[in-house]
């Protein structure tokens, strides 16, 4: 049977994407602490539109609550110049405390949540189910003839676990986009 | 001090706190209470424009002449949309303002209320911050947060967006003292030890340039007193943009003129062939740099901005300091002066001599004629009809505009108002009238283009309101000519929809408004006919008609560099193909 198409593997490029030339594009994540206020994030992506700056993933949530303040990563690319660029535009917007250059922090972690859901019969489901365990996926849904599995780890690992699921049987899959922390004792 | 009062009541104490005696504004359903408070005070002096984007203008250019914010007031929907313009205009020139927009009330917003629209919404790319108050406890901070971040770091436009319920509710009012921004904090001191670097660059030049912007005139007088001390010291040729201007007297020894794409020989060509380049306050716009790969190849470059995203976004610079013009050059003067370096005397003479074969091509002179107003002779006699009064000059954006900037010369900062970033036409005329508020007793002349000027032409009716004399010297030549000096340039003479037709009878008009109309097309009469204007004590619009076909040199064209610039005397060659001179890459940019 056929699984409903998904996006190809290689990324599409971004109507966005940087005219400044297709040499030397570097991925970055960007952790931006900001004041969680009306329109925050609404500044934050339309100055990526407004600039022509590209956004591969973004994640927010408030991690303070007390103080209001909320965490946004962003996966953002271009050339090194332009990358340089967005943490200082991202700096001009007034409710922003502070930006970090995660890919520039070397030991940074970054994480990624997703729910692949997989339909199949017979001996499908029991590749399916092996696949899962080798990915350290776990089964959130199950019925006789589908799944829904729970998977962490980096954009990289989702993306072969999805790859590995299409001809099994690959229905939809739902994404946190990236979470980045730094490594060791010392916040960003 | 606190104290219980209406949202309202709120706006004027906040007013009155901040210094801010002048507000530009239109009144509207969604800011009748505000309206009412006004009327019920004397410290607040409303002016009631005839067109919101009128008001943004007018308090754009009370700003830039006084160094104040500039603060107006406009009601919800149509209100609001009006002033994108002039708040795109104040985002691009860096000019502090507050704009009060009312809003629907807060249980009809999103609601497709009669006159709502998405203040924040629609104001939040064209502005450097924007608040919608959503609480009247929010209200006194937001209302003095809003001058702060207006007015530090960079200036930039500001939103206040308050619903009609806000303004009507009553709560407790704080002062602006302790006003401490959570998160907006720039950085105005700058790095010590790169200034020392910068100060040992400068020493180390034999070709140096300082390239200066509108970022000395917004830090103040002290940052241009500075310069010119350090211009002073070093004994280096300084150029600047068309921000600038004023910064650096336009009589001192050391000046070149202003550089970019109208700028002088002189000044373009040094930027192109220096060794050392000392960007202050400006920021390597495209109308400046011309060719970027061509943009002074030779060159190391320091950059002094206070705004970190304007290092390194359009040129490489091998020196960045980030901080206040003003705190940057006094470090750097007394740096320079307690070191007292050796510079190279010699390579300095050698640059200057140079400089001085540059300056013989007279890259400014034109063509004179007796029969005809030359629109450049008509700036000169202009300024030296008016330099020994205490005049400020506002501009539309064109031809006129250009030979305003190479033609009027400027001693003093704050002189000079125009749309340089956005280039936005019509805005002349209402920033004259904020000017004037600023400066009552001051000649207040708008050097307009009959295009430009007739886009905001209802504000006669303010300027005869609050009896402005502020004078128009309309350049009328009959064309939008910036737009018909490029289709010649670059679409073959075809001059589509660039004839200004059906123009008004500029003198019947003034009278028609009850100012004073003047017309003169003759030379003989120029002089004459400028007292006249000059001596009126009402608002005057003169209409300058000049030579239809002139063009404005010296251009650098698109596409090219700052040492392949056009001349008139090239253009007036007989044989150049004046259609050839752009290629086809440069046609494509703007």
């Amino acid at each position: 049977m056929n699984a409903p198409t998904l996006n190809p593997p290689p990324p599409p490029p971004s109507p966005y994407s940087s005219a400044l030339g297709k040499a030397n594009i570097e991925q970055h994540t960007l952790s931006v602490l900001v004041d969680n206020e009306p329109g925050v994030l609404a500044r934050v992506v339309g100055l990526f539109s407004g600039r022509g700056y590209n956004i591969e993933s973004l994640t927010v949530a408030e991690v303070a609550h007390g103080e209001h303040l909320s965490r946004i990563t962003i996966v953002t690319s271009g050339p090194p110049e332009a990358i340089e660029q967005i943490g200082h535009q991202l700096e001009r917007l007034v409710p922003i405390h502070k930006v970090t250059d995660l890919t520039l922090h070397a030991r940074a972690i970054e994480r990624e949540l997703a729910m692949v859901k997989v339909r199949g019969k017979g001996d499908d489901r029991v590749e399916a189910l092996r696949l899962a365990d080798a990915f350290r996926a776990r089964v959130i849904d199950a019925t006789t003839e589908s799944f829904v599995f729970e998977l962490t780890g980096n954009a990289d690992k989702i993306d072969q676990f999805v790859e590995l699921m299409r001809p099994i049987g690959l229905v939809e899959v739902s994404r946190t986009g990236v979470a980045a922390i730094s490594r060791g004792p010392e916040p960003i | 001090m606190s104290k219980q009062m209406t949202g309202a009541e709120m706006v004027v104490e906040a007013l009155k706190d901040q210094g801010a005696d002048t507000l530009f504004g239109y009144p509207g359903g969604a800011v009748l209470p505000i309206y009412d408070a006004i009327f019920q005070q004397n410290f607040v002096k409303h002016v009631l424009v005839r067109h919101e984007q009128g008001a943004a203008h007018a308090a754009e250019g009370y700003a830039r002449s006084s160094g104040k914010v500039g603060v107006l007031l406009v009601t919800s929907g149509p209100g609001a949309t009006n002033t994108v313009t002039g708040l795109t205009d104040a985002l691009m020139d860096s000019i502090p303002l507050v704009c009060i927009t009312g809003q629907v009330p807060t249980h009809l917003i999103g609601s497709d209320a009669f006159q709502e629209c998405d203040t924040v919404g629609i104001t939040r790319h064209c502005t450097k911050h924007n608040y919608l108050v959503r609480s009247i406890e929010d209200l006194p901070r937001i209302l003095h947060e809003a001058f702060y971040v207006a007015s530090s770091g960079r200036p930039g436009p500001v939103v206040i967006d308050i619903p009609k319920d806000v303004q009507f509710a009553t709560g407790t009012y704080h002062g602006p003292k302790n006003i401490q921004h959570k998160t907006y904090q720039p950085q105005v001191k700058g790095d010590l030890a790169k200034i020392r670097h910068a100060v040992e660059m400068m020493a180390a030049a034999k070709k140096p340039v300082f390239y200066t912007g509108g970022g000395v005139i917004n830090s103040g007088p002290e940052a241009s007193a500075l310069l010119c001390e350090l211009v002073k010291l070093t004994g280096f040729p300084i150029t600047s943009t068309l921000m600038g201007l004023g910064a650096y007297p336009a009589s001192g020894s050391n000046w070149l003129g202003m550089l970019g794409m109208h700028g002088t020989y002189e000044a373009n060509h040094t930027m192109h062939d220096c060794d050392l380049m000392i960007a202050v306050g400006a920021r390597f716009d495209d109308r400046i740099t011309g060719r970027l790969d061509a943009f002074s190849p030779g060159s190391k470059k320091i950059h002094i901005d206070i705004d970190p995203s304007s290092i390194n976004k359009n040129v490489k610079v091998d020196l960045g300091v980030i901080g206040d013009v003003a705190h940057v050059l006094e470090d750097m003067v007394r740096i320079w002066r307690t070191s007292a370096p050796q510079v190279d005397a010699g390579a300095l003479k050698q640059w200057w001599k140079q400089i001085d074969t540059w300056r013989e091509r007279k890259s400014l002179a034109y063509r004179p004629s007796k029969e005809t107003i030359k629109p450049q002779h008509a700036i000169q006699r202009l300024y030296e009809l008016t330099k020994d009064r205490d005049t400020y000059i506002t501009t539309e954006v064109g031809q006129h505009q250009m030979w305003a900037a190479q033609h009027y010369h400027f001693e003093k900062p704050n002189r000079w108002m125009t749309s340089g970033g956005l280039g936005t036409m019509g805005y002349g005329l209402p920033a004259a009238i904020g000017v004037q508020m600023a400066h009552p007793q001051a000649l207040v002349i708008d050097i307009a283009g009959e295009a430009s000027v007739l886009m905001n032409m209802q504000e006669m009716s303010t300027a005869l309101q609050y009896r402005l004399p502020v004078k128009i010297f309309i350049l009328n030549n009959e064309y939008m000519g910036m737009v018909r000096q490029w289709q010649e340039l670059l679409h073959g003479g075809r001059y589509s929809e660039s004839y200004s037709e059906a123009l008004p009878d500029f003198v019947k008009l003034a009278e028609a408004y009850g100012a004073v109309g003047i017309r003169c097309s003759d030379p003989d009469k120029l002089d004459d006919a400028i007292m006249e204007m000059i001596n009126s004590p009402k608002a005057v619009i003169f209409d300058c008609v000049v030579e239809k076909a002139e063009n404005c040199f010296p251009m650098i064209p698109s596409g090219k560099a700052h040492n392949e610039m056009i001349l008139a005397e090239l253009s007036d060659d007989a044989g150049v193909e004046i259609g050839s001179i752009i290629d086809e890459r440069g046609k494509l940019l703007v």
